[in-house]
């Protein structure tokens, strides 16, 4: 096998039950006619559920985890750094994986045609950064803290701040794409979205942690955020 | 230590997930590559213009990731190699679905129409029902394959927990 597939051990676990969200939640409107109706048809792990892609330098470049870098200028915000490491549940490392995200401006606008709210975009904010974990599964991101935003999912409708993370894992089953909260956001109690993960653990999971320890003096504040795939049974694959 | 749960990739994705060479797996040009094409519809019938299709396949050749976002018709579009058969199995590759309105991404598979004795052989195939099969079969168009993604309605694509 060739460097592009990793050797893997082990089938990956099922995640604690009321881990995700249920697809079909009306509070959310856009998933009525989005969230499939019929029951998952469970099928085996294969070679292919147990491999994830490999990214490299044509993917992520120098200064790609620097999302307040690239501009004429710094954007308007709070300056931020996002560490955290990525793992399996069970507490093995992720290394070498890749970690896409993309988030809205202070204002709370994001780069994007489709973005109506009427708050300004920022000439010197983009949005998106990506990074590969090291060797212990570790990323950092410098960024400035994302605006709160209205949307149309009910009346005054407010997301709480967010940054969305894409993460592969080494194991295309775990795939994880997830949304990162800010500790005591007044906004949760009234988001379809965060609460639909009934579970108020892990709820939990999805809100980072603020670090004094982390702030770098006199420039920005830090937050962790750990990130937890599916976990890998001990007994090795079988050979088939 | 638990698992951190899913949330939708939203609507404004785009910001970072798409880029230039997500479709091509493998580079325009490549002798025997194919394009996989299809429409991802919702249980309306209408079309989804922001959601997000991934491919997986192994090979010791190319990294078999493809990602492509879905135009204003719903359309996505990956370049790719088909894959061989491998232990059992008929050539196919896994899909990972994303959109606004998918708390999680969905995952399904794509099989091939051409390969219809390796399909009947198939053991993922064989436990589906006929209906339940045809929404995993791409059907042989032009220069490549073509395959409609159903969320919902009666012609809701098999997902698959796995």
């Amino acid at each position: 096998m060739s460097d592009l597939v990793r050797p893997q051990s082990g089938l990956i676990l099922p995640p604690a039950e009321g881990t995700h969200p249920p697809l079909d939640y009306p509070d959310y409107r856009s998933t009525r006619l989005r969230a499939p109706k019929r029951p998952f048809v469970p099928i085996p792990q294969s070679l292919t559920e147990l491999t994830a892609p490999v990214f490299g330098s044509d993917r992520v470049g120098e200064g790609d985890a620097d999302l307040t870098q690239g501009h004429a200028a710094e954007p308007q915000g709070q300056r931020i750094t996002v560490y955290g490491r990525v793992l399996e549940d069970g507490g093995r490392p992720v290394p070498d994986t890749l970690v896409e995200v993309w988030q809205a401006n202070a204002g709370g606008r994001y780069r994007h045609a489709g973005d109506q709210h009427p708050a300004p975009l920022d000439p010197n904010f983009s949005g998106g950064g990506r990074c590969l974990t090291d060797a212990e599964g570790r990323f950092r991101f410098i960024t400035i803290k994302p605006g709160a935003y209205p949307w149309g999912n009910h009346p005054n409708a407010w997301r709480p701040a967010h940054i969305h993370f894409s993460v592969f894992g080494w194991a295309f089953v775990q795939r994880l794409v997830t949304q990162m909260y800010f500790p005591d956001d007044p906004l949760f109690f009234q988001d379809p979205i965060f609460n639909s993960v009934g579970d108020p653990a892990a709820r939990e999971r999805m809100i980072c942690r603020f670090d004094l320890e982390q702030t770098i003096p006199e420039w920005a504040l830090a937050f962790e955020f750990d990130i937890v795939l599916r976990g890998r049974e001990a007994t090795p694959m079988e050979e088939s | 230590m638990s698992t951190t749960p899913a949330q939708t990739v939203g609507p404004f994705y785009a910001i970072e997930l798409p880029y230039a060479e997500g479709p091509y797996v493998v580079p325009e040009g490549t002798a025997g590559a194919v394009w996989l094409r299809g429409r991802l519809i919702d249980g309306a019938g209408d079309p989804i213009p922001d959601g997000l299709v991934e491919s997986w396949q192994i090979d010791d050749e190319f990294r078999g990731f493809g990602r492509s976002g879905t135009d204003e018709d719903g359309r996505w579009a990956i370049l790719t190699l088909k894959p061989s058969a491998v232990a059992g199995a008929a050539p196919h590759l896994d899909l990972a679905v994303f959109a606004r309105g998918l708390l999680n991404h969905v995952v399904t598979r794509l099989y091939f129409g051409d390969e219809a004795e390796a399909n009947a052989a198939d053991p993922v195939l064989s436990g589906l029902d006929e209906a339940q099969r045809a929404t995993l079969v791409a059907t042989p168009a032009g220069d490549g394959y073509e395959l409609d993604i159903h969320l919902q309605g009666p012609d809701e694509t098999v997902f698959f927990a796995v």
